[in-house]
């Protein structure tokens, strides 16, 4: 079937737009550059749009923020409030909390357009976490992308203090005793905290500085640095290409999918308007931070409840299970169990993401490309330290909601604790264990079905009545799929402890240590081998020859699930 | 006077002038001491009676049969209590414990949990009768500190200054309820009635501290219970609340519903490709 195609130039369209498309082009010179972009190639799979729900998310929030912005006002001065909502009429508060409720009560579409600007603060910190989890277990941040894991992660530390601003904005008694616990941690930094939070509060907590100066860092500081950040991040994907799964025609130096025009950007589009539709529905449908009922901030008060947003959730959870622990030395005040869970266990857990990738390449000295992704079963010791991490932020996470928990499943907010300060040694230990143990046991699931077919779900009765079920070989693109995808288990050589002239090596020691990470890296628990070519051929000959009917696979068939049934089952 | 004086050395004439200064002692502090709550005397003969009989069947096995309370010895040594003594707790207290179907207790737990009431409002009163009998303590409150409506605007924006200063630490900026240490907790105010809200500020049932009349008056207590009415009757302006519990709950929509819908919706889009069934 032939087609025949008019060039664009000579279409009635393309007539028209020759003139002001050449105007542009004389004085931008973008053809060039817009051509090999616009027809760029990206892979399929939708797990390659969770971090697209991120950026979709952060222009909402540019949008309902531009709207946020006229009617609030970020000033701690005292006011009386008069509005619409009865039951603080004529309470003392600040202006920023007064304007907060004017938004909520008294301006048109105000209350929507915050709740919305709120959902997608939590969405877009949310669909950072995922999108790294799955860039991290699919081992996308190898070599070349290493730098950008970093920007990342930099957006995500940028869209937490983003969050954390915000929720800081409207002066209610929720915000203020969040910010209360950001100066409580700002002031357990040994020797220099009570400076720097006099510095940050213009004077003592609270002060009447703080609003205007978080202000300013929420609208204008994180903004910018996110957006530039963002871009690199973007410009750097567009370099590099995008990542992809292995599968038929997929190699390290070629990437099969789409172009973008018309098909990505027709996706991405879309897709924008479905992440806008989701978070308006979320603002319609959902109370997000109902200021109203908190009350003005006052520092001698507090409310039952008193969460950060979730995103905070593990750092509120430590501060909540650090035993009491606190030093006084040389007139100075240690507050190790403010310090320690609050700043220690937010850094650890960022420099522990950040030098991930380094510490990996580090153990498996692995100096390749990687453009093809790794399926999180092939790298057990990845995966299982992936779970274990998201254990320890989970139970932590767990630590911080430990009193909605208590008083909604009727548990001991003291068991709850004991329970949490064992769990976060304990628990990432089993979960490495067991993930491991699983990744390892759908290798050899992989393999089995590999060697021995899939279950048809056919059964045959042998004229002596016994029962079997017919197996079948996977089509051949599955088989390639699966096998590609995994490299053979690494040839450790043993380390090298003594030179030429028998003495111990120098570096003898870090390369024993290093050994034995490599060995934990790729053996831990026992690696399992792919089937040869020659396993391969023998299977297909044992498939064929076990029953004389070989199970006929029609032109519609699609692979098998995860289960083993034929998805046109 | 010879007759006095002649007596004086008398042995019992030592014993005669102490009885003498304590009853002056006595009568002085009586006429000038504040006066104390007198016990209800409003309630007749027969609802005592009929309150000490349901007591006797209901409550004596843990409070015992005069009231008096069960001492035990805790696992620790500590002198703990099966039931604690009622005498002095007042008819509002027994009012709140049994009208809420706090008491009787199902069984020994941190805290008694709300439940539908054991006994019907004319058994309440009695059993409130026969306790307010054994000795003076705080009454059920008048109705006119109860009409929470009559409030105006500027008494519900002081009570409610009352409320976050005193009681949102624990119950929570709605009055959704807070937990404790040690599986104890403060429960929900949702569907309390007024009258069992005054009733827990004047008695300090199970953790609560108790608000005597002094440290909040009962027209102050009256503006608390307007503004917990109000906030907890008025519509839930932003859409559905989860319980109002705050920030935790938000993310487990924001995890649930909204990740989750758009994750749906990736891979529905993930899946409209020609070369994704070749897969």
């Amino acid at each position: 079937m032939s087609q025949t195609y008019t060039p664009v130039e000579r279409t009635a369209t393309g007539k028209k737009l020759a003139g002001p498309v050449g105007w542009l082009d004389e004085r931008l010179g973008l053809a060039g550059p817009a051509k090999k972009n616009l027809r760029k190639v990206f892979p399929e799979h939708w797990s390659f749009m969770l971090g697209e729900v991120a950026l979709w998310s952060f222009v909402v929030l540019l949008i309902t923020g531009v709207f946020l912005t006229l009617w609030f006002d970020p000033s701690m001065a005292e006011t009386t409030y008069t509005g619409s909502y009865r039951p603080l009429n004529g309470v003392e508060m600040s202006v920023a909390y007064a304007s907060s409720l004017d938004i909520s009560f008294d301006i048109r579409g105000g209350l929507l357009l915050r709740q919305m600007h709120h959902w997608a603060a939590h969405l877009f910190i949310a669909a950072m976490f995922v999108h790294m989890l799955r860039v991290f277990f699919t081992g996308a941040y190898r070599k070349p992308r290493e730098l950008n894991w970093l920007i990342g992660l930099g957006l995500l530390m940028l869209g937490i203090l983003g969050g954390f601003s915000g929720y800081s904005l409207p002066d209610d008694l929720l915000s203020g005793t969040g910010l209360r616990i950001a100066d409580g941690m700002i002031k357990s930094i040994p020797l220099i905290g009570t400076h720097v939070s006099f510095f940050l509060f213009g004077g003592e907590f609270p002060g009447d500085q703080i609003i205007g100066r978080l202000y300013m860092v929420h609208i204008l500081l994180i903004p910018a640095l996110l957006l530039g950040l963002i871009a690199a991040h973007m410009l750097l994907l567009v370099y590099h290409k995008h990542t992809q799964f292995p599968g038929p025609g997929r190699t390290n130096e070629n990437v099969v999918g789409y172009p973008a025009l018309p098909v990505y950007i027709a996706k991405a589009g879309g897709f924008f308007f479905i992440v806008f539709g989701v978070i308006a529905s979320m603002a319609a449908l959902f109370t997000v931070n109902a200021v109203w009922i908190y009350g003005p901030y006052n520092p001698a008060e507090v409310t039952a409840g008193s969460q950060p947003d979730w995103y905070m959730g593990f750092a509120e959870g430590a501060l909540r299970i650090f035993p009491p622990l606190e030093w006084s030395w040389f007139g100075s005040t240690w507050a190790m169990s403010v310090f320690i869970p609050g700043l220690g266990f937010l850094g650890l857990l960022f420099v522990a993401l950040g030098v991930w990738p380094f510490i990996e390449r580090a153990i498996t000295r692995d100096e390749r490309e990687h453009h093809l992704l790794e399926r999180p079963r092939n790298n057990p010791t990845r995966t299982g330290l992936g779970v274990a991490g998201m254990t320890w932020f989970g139970l932590l996470w767990i630590g911080g909601g430990n009193d909605v928990i208590a008083l909604k499943f009727g548990l001991d907010l003291n068991a709850i604790t004991w329970f949490l300060r064992v769990g976060i040694f304990v628990g990432p230990v089993i979960a490495f264990i067991v993930t491991r143990r699983i990744c390892i046991s759908l290798q050899r699931k992989d393999n089995e079905v590999l060697t021995h077919g899939y279950e048809t779900g056919v059964i045959d009765r042998s004229p002596d009545g016994g029962y079997s079920e017919r197996h079948a070989a996977l089509p051949i693109e599955k088989q390639y799929a699966v096998t590609s995808a995994k490299e053979r288990p690494k040839a450790i050589e043993a380390p090298e402890l003594v030179d030429e002239n028998g003495v111990d090596a120098p570096r003898s020691r870090r390369e024993r240590l290093r050994h034995r990470m490599r060995r934990f890296y790729y053996f831990g628990s026992g690696a399992v081998d792919k089937p040869t070519a020659e396993d391969m051929a023998h299977a297909e000959e044992h498939l064929r020859g076990s029953n004389e009917h070989p199970i006929e696979l029609g032109e519609d068939f699609q692979g098998v699930s995860e289960t083993g049934v034929p998805r046109v089952h | 006077m010879r007759t006095l004086s002649t007596r004086r050395r008398h042995p019992l004439a030592g014993l005669l002038v102490l009885a003498v200064g304590l009853l002056i002692t006595g009568g002085l502090y009586a006429a000038v001491a504040p006066k104390a709550a007198t016990a209800e005397e409003s309630a007749s003969t027969s609802d005592i009676e009929a309150g000490r009989q349901l007591f006797l069947v209901g409550c004596a096995s843990c409070h015992g049969v005069n009231a008096q309370g069960i001492n035990t010895e805790g696992a620790d040594g500590e002198p703990g209590n099966y039931g604690p003594p009622l005498i002095g707790v007042g008819a509002a207290a027994v009012d709140f414990q049994v009208g809420t179907g706090r008491m009787p207790m199902a069984q020994t737990a941190p805290q008694a949990p709300r439940k539908a009431d054991e006994y019907t409002d004319e058994e309440t009163a009695q059993l409130a009768a026969y306790i307010a009998s054994l000795a003076p303590g705080p009454q059920i409150p008048e109705e006119r500190y109860l009409d929470w409506e009559s409030v105006d605007e500027e008494g519900l924006a002081e009570g409610g200054e009352f409320f976050r200063t005193n009681c949102t630490a624990c119950h929570n900026s709605v009055g959704a309820g807070g937990a404790l240490p040690n599986g104890r907790y403060a429960p929900s105010l949702d569907g309390v009635e007024a009258k069992h809200i005054y009733e827990a500020m004047q008695t300090g049932p199970q953790q609560m501290p108790v608000f005597s009349d002094d440290v909040i008056t009962p027209e102050e207590k009256l503006k608390v219970i307007a503004y917990i009415k109000t906030i907890s009757e008025q519509p839930s302006y932003g859409g559905v609340n989860g319980g109002s519990l705050g920030p935790v709950v938000d993310g487990v929509w924001v995890w649930v519903v909204a990740l989750g819908s758009l994750v749906g919706f990736a891979i529905w889009i993930g899946w409209h490709g020609t070369r994704t069934k070749k897969r």
